[in-house]
């Protein structure tokens, strides 16, 4: 026992901490400097090459067409996306009930709206005045059922003049509310089916009805699968309102080639649109980050969090774990 | 047919496509009685403990809960299916425990226990929470009232669980071995729960292996295999001197 006390009692106490030698990684430094002279190099040519117009770029950031133009684009996102949001929660469910018309109504307006090009939607609502002058509320059919007995009946209980309804900005929003519903519908579907089985047969065993149990046990639950994705198509929506441009409508992208043309600075212009989207997008990024975060309550953060972990720095990374 | 019986089964039959999983069960459950159902696994009994508040369609055969057929009404002399309302509302009298518990991930404990009572029976939050407070208390849980499922363990989610279902007030409570997804270290805790609901008056059918439990609180030990009753009786009886040979060769394995 003398020769070996000192060592035990290193063991009882803690023991001492490995001094080991780290594995060199050359590989990380020879990376490293490649992509700083890379870096070098563009930041170079940003600086250097007169064509940037920096000055033009800085002095157009802030004035009153992009201003305008940056609020439009905000409005029809947040449109869009609620347009997209509503309807792809209602084709969802319709595309999951059982009856076999409501499901059938649904694949249909998911294929239709998937099938055809945002572009090609935003100009064909965008000339749809053509179809009809006006736009008429009022009992399906009436004025052919009243011919059929003799009758002149008219039911209209509202007249709207078409092109005043489909403005440029109703046309872009209804454009890219439709699509977006029928990629929302998908999104929607999937995170509904990612909830198991045994959630709606208890929610049912307390005789909770369907509609209840979807709105308060089943859909709270697919928001965690649904909200990432989402996120990602309020980005990609972001992008697509410069389709609106050729409804055409003037929102962001629309004013700044207004400018580039006026100006002969083209190139300039389309930078000054790259740094708006560049901006907007990372402030949706941010959002999207703390919106996960509130709908994985009650469940260990894993996953899509990590992206922009490094907001959460020195907090606890789960809710809670077992803890007996 | 006696004021007495809580479930009556007659005849029931029961197949997913062509495969026939209940041959013909008949059973009846007094009132205040606890009939444990045993047997090996794809015998049928977790179908037909679903078949009694109609979570399954039965084939054939009549099944009925407190005089009241599952599911069917009986109107000059056919049978007309239940609206999805009238189903919702017989199975607010039966409650029922699942083998994976079923919490809901996104509620607290106390959330979990209120929300039937809230949105189905309407009873206002405070009334709804009071309850709720009182039910959780029973089975052990005071103190983690405010707990996520996934801050609890398996013994302690089953006893939300159960408590959960004792909201609704039932007059039956359907358990599908509640206690088999359990490290054998909790199932304690929740057989002392059950045992407590069983000499408080309650009705029960519990499909489990727990020998102990249908012997020490059991009224009616039922035997099925292969989607037959093919043994039942007094479990202490059964038990001791099983007569069926399929019983005799189950027993000697779990026992």
């Amino acid at each position: 026992m003398t020769s070996d006390s000192a060592s035990t009692d290193v063991a009882k106490g803690a023991p001492e901490a490995i001094k080991a030698i780290p594995v060199r990684h050359p590989g990380r430094w020879v990376a490293m400097a490649v992509i700083a002279v890379l870096v070098a190099m563009f930041v170079h040519m940003l600086i250097t090459n007169p064509q940037f117009h920096w000055s033009f770029i800085w002095d157009n950031l802030f004035t009153p067409p992009v201003l305008a133009g940056a609020r439009t684009t905000i409005l029809l996102t947040v449109g869009a996306m609620v347009v997209g949001v509503v309807l792809g929660i209602i084709a969802a469910v319709m595309r999951l009930s059982p009856n076999r018309v409501l499901s059938t109504v649904a694949f249909l307006y998911t294929w239709f709206f998937r099938a055809v090009p945002r572009l090609l939607l935003c100009v064909m609502f965008g000339t749809a005045g053509i179809l009809y002058q006006h736009l008429t509320l009022g009992f399906p059919f009436d004025k052919q059922l009243g011919d059929l007995f003799g009758l002149n009946v008219d039911s209209t209980i509202l007249t709207v003049d078409m092109n005043t309804l489909l403005s440029g900005f109703m046309a872009g929003l209804l454009a890219l509310g439709l699509s977006e519903g029928a990629y929302m519908a998908e999104i929607v579907r999937a995170g509904i089916l990612s909830v198991g089985d045994g959630q709606a047969e208890a929610a049912t065993a307390l005789g909770m009805s369907r509609g209840l149990t979807m709105r308060r046990v089943v859909l709270p639950q697919a928001m965690r699968v649904i909200v990432p994705p989402t996120g990602n198509e309020v980005i990609a929506m972001l992008k697509d309102t410069s389709l609106v441009a050729y409804v055409p409508y003037a929102e962001l992208f629309f004013n700044y080639e207004a400018i580039g043309s006026r100006t002969f600075q083209i190139f300039p212009a389309l930078i000054g649109a790259l740094l708006w989207y560049l901006a907007m997008s990372s402030v949706l990024l941010v959002i999207q980050y703390f919106v996960e975060k509130r709908f994985s309550r009650g469940r260990t953060v894993t996953g899509t969090g990590i992206r922009l972990a490094f907001l959460n720095r020195g907090k606890p990374s789960t809710v809670g774990g077992a803890d007996v | 047919m006696s004021d007495d019986v809580m479930v009556l089964a007659e005849a029931v039959h029961k197949s997913f496509g062509r495969t026939e999983v209940l041959k013909g069960i008949d059973l009846s459950v007094r009132r205040g009685q606890v009939v444990c159902i045993l047997g090996p696994s794809g015998s049928g009994k977790s179908t037909f403990l679903r078949c009694i508040n109609h979570l399954e369609k039965i084939n054939a055969g009549r099944l009925s809960v407190d005089g009241q057929l599952v599911g069917y009404t009986e109107r000059g002399g056919r049978l007309h299916e239940c609206k999805d309302s009238e189903i919702a509302a017989q199975r607010r009298e039966i409650g029922m425990v699942f083998q994976q518990f079923n919490l809901f991930p996104h509620m607290t404990a106390l959330e979990n226990v209120c929300l039937a009572p809230i949105k189905v029976r309407g009873l206002s939050g405070a009334d709804a929470r009071k309850r709720g407070g009182e039910l959780l208390t029973q089975v052990g849980l005071s103190d983690r009232m405010d707990s996520y499922p996934s801050q609890l363990s398996g013994g302690q989610q089953q006893r939300v669980a159960i408590a959960r279902a004792l909201a609704m007030d039932p007059k039956l409570m359907l358990f599908d071995e509640p206690t088999s997804a359990l490290d054998p270290e909790l199932v304690g805790d929740v057989l002392d729960v059950m045992k407590d609901l069983a000499r408080s008056g309650m009705t029960m059918v519990v499909v489990t292996h727990e020998i102990g439990f249908a012997r020490e609180v059991g009224d009616d030990l039922v035997f099925m295999d292969d989607g037959v009753i093919v043994e039942q009786g007094d479990p202490r009886e059964v038990l001791a001197n099983p007569r069926n040979e399929r019983t005799k060769q189950f027993l000697s394995k779990v026992l």
